[in-house]
């Protein structure tokens, strides 16, 4: 259990990374989110073979990540912790997929077997790439900058919140969970018929707890809109990163670029 | 100055399944005072707070804030008078920072985006929290987050205060801390509570609640020292009041009972 528990209150250490100065925390948050969404669909635009193609987009989330002075270590262990998701999905290509396409080494690579790299690499990519957004500019400016860019206001709250409770809501969930473990005997894990009544209870405490933050927010003057006080200024720099890395994923995108610099060396020779 | 005045009359409440909360509970609070609202577990009190903020309406009777009763339609003035801090910060504190918190009050009544940070800063050093300004609240100590729950209230500048169970989950020396600063408020303060000797450092009037009556409402001392009248309301002297001597005596007697239980047995 102290697994669990340690893992899933990291992820408030991301946050913490925010308060961070460096040239890259320094930039508006809504530049660092443009581009990390420009990253992101730059990566998944590619065809379900790419490997070699996406090996130069390493470049964004490295660059960021020396830059904003983020430790690996921290990026890396969060990636693993919802690598099974990825690795579930490209799990059964290389069985389903068996055509030869090339040979490394003199060894057969079946076309599953590049397209499970693929998808490992790009969730690796695009996984990497929020985690570093968050950790270079906090959660809640990241939902601010969404607001300015106009996405629905109530879907910002929701995300606002969501952010809040995350850990209120782990800390009720494990303490149920402990006091189900102190009288369960020796038993491992949980009784499925218990888990419904668990997850009832939890349910149960979060409508009142709802209930309550809601009062709370009433008596406070809530009228549907959370207001921030935050000024945000878009200057030249932002617009440079912006476009600076724009282009640089659109040349990427359009160019296979080790494959073009690997011609150009054997043209030059 | 009659805005800073409570008055509840009739005040009678029955939650959706029947179960009666209030019955005909009256009283006056004028500006300034300082009132312990009393009771065991289910006297009302929770009920009795959440009508004060309009977050329950009664079924009959009246609640008036300053020259007004509070209806549903003057509800956004009255709140603005009223400062509620709720028995679990962590219930009140619901914005990413401590800053964006206390800021979420002033700019809901509309108070211009420059003036924020003074008035910001001025909560959070009045109960001496500016430290912690860029914190996320779940980060903070239980202590650390009372403090920041009382600044988001007095950053709206209320009149009264009213408070549920404001010393619960705190250290003693956090408890000593935050009744020294209670005690420098000069708003009206309604303070529910079990730990009535708060309520004796505090208020200098108590009222008793039970069954969803008011079973007593006078001095904080006189109501104290009434064994009699505590006890039928289930409730226990102040520790500060039991006395050195009083004390051994029932510890002793308490032994003695248990000791006589087990050789019963």
């Amino acid at each position: 259990m102290p697994g669990i528990d340690t893992a899933l209150y990291s992820i408030g250490g991301l946050g913490e990374l925010a308060s961070l100065d460096t040239s890259i925390h320094r930039l508006d948050a809504r530049a660092k989110l443009i581009t990390t969404v420009l990253f992101i669909v730059t990566v998944v635009s590619f065809d379900k073979y790419a490997v070699s193609a996406l090996l130069p987009l390493i470049l964004f989330p490295v660059a960021t990540t020396a830059l904003g002075n983020i430790p690996v270590g921290a990026i890396i262990r969060k990636v693993l912790i919802v690598s099974p998701f990825a690795v579930m999905i490209g799990i059964f290509n290389p069985f389903f997929d068996r055509q030869i396409l090339m040979h490394i080494v003199g060894l057969p690579v079946s076309g599953g077997v590049v397209s499970l790299t693929s998808i490992l690499l790009r969730f690796a990519l695009t996984v990497s790439a929020a985690l570093i957004l968050i950790a270079v500019t906090g959660f809640e400016a990241v939902c601010l900058a969404l607001e300015r860019l106009k996405v629905p206001r109530a879907f910002v709250v929701q995300l606002l919140l969501l952010y809040r409770y995350l850990f209120v809501l782990l800390e009720e969930g494990l303490s149920i969970r402990r006091a189900y473990a102190l009288r369960s005997g020796h038993a491992r894990g949980v009784d499925m018929r218990v888990y419904g009544s668990l997850l009832g209870q939890l349910l149960l405490r979060t409508l009142s707890r709802a209930q309550r933050i809601h009062q709370a927010m009433l008596c406070r003057g809530f009228d549907g809109r959370i207001r921030l006080a935050r000024s945000f200024s878009f200057a030249a720099k932002d617009a440079v990163f912006v476009l600076a890395w724009g282009l640089f994923f659109l040349l990427v995108r359009l160019y296979n670029l080790p494959v073009f610099m690997g011609a150009m060396v054997e043209g030059l020779l | 100055m009659s805005h800073h005045i409570v008055e509840v009359k009739d005040l009678v409440y029955r939650y959706p399944d029947a179960t009666p909360a209030l019955d005909g509970v009256t009283f006056r609070i004028t500006h300034g005072e300082a009132v312990g609202i009393v009771g065991a577990n289910g006297a009302g009190k929770s009920t009795l707070l959440m009508h004060l903020t309009g977050c329950l309406f009664a079924r009959s009777g009246s609640v008036r804030i300053g020259d007004h009763a509070l209806t549903r339609r003057n509800l956004k003035q009255a709140r603005g008078r009223i400062g509620m801090i709720f028995q679990d910060p962590d219930d009140q504190l619901f914005m990413p920072t401590v800053y964006d918190d206390v800021a979420f009050g002033p700019l809901n009544q509309g108070v211009p985006a420059e003036e924020i940070e003074a008035i910001v800063e001025r909560a959070l050093e009045t109960v001496g929290a500016l430290h912690l300004k860029g914190r996320p609240p779940y980060k903070l100590s239980g202590g650390e987050k009372r403090r920041v729950a009382i600044a988001t209230v007095l950053a709206m500048s209320p009149d009264i205060l009213i408070m549920d169970e404001p010393s619960t989950g705190l250290d003693p020396r956090a408890r000593r801390q935050l009744i020294a600063l209670l005690k420098t408020f000069e708003h009206t303060k309604i303070i529910a509570t079990h730990d009535l000797d708060l309520v004796l450092d505090l208020c200098e009037r108590t009222i008793i609640l039970h069954q969803g009556k008011v079973a007593a409402d006078g001095k904080t001392l006189e109501i104290f020292a009434d064994e009699k009248l505590l006890l039928e309301n289930n409730l226990e002297k102040p520790l500060r009041m039991q006395g050195v001597q009083n004390d051994a005596n029932a510890t002793l007697s308490r032994k003695s009972a248990a000791s006589g239980s087990l050789a019963g047995e």
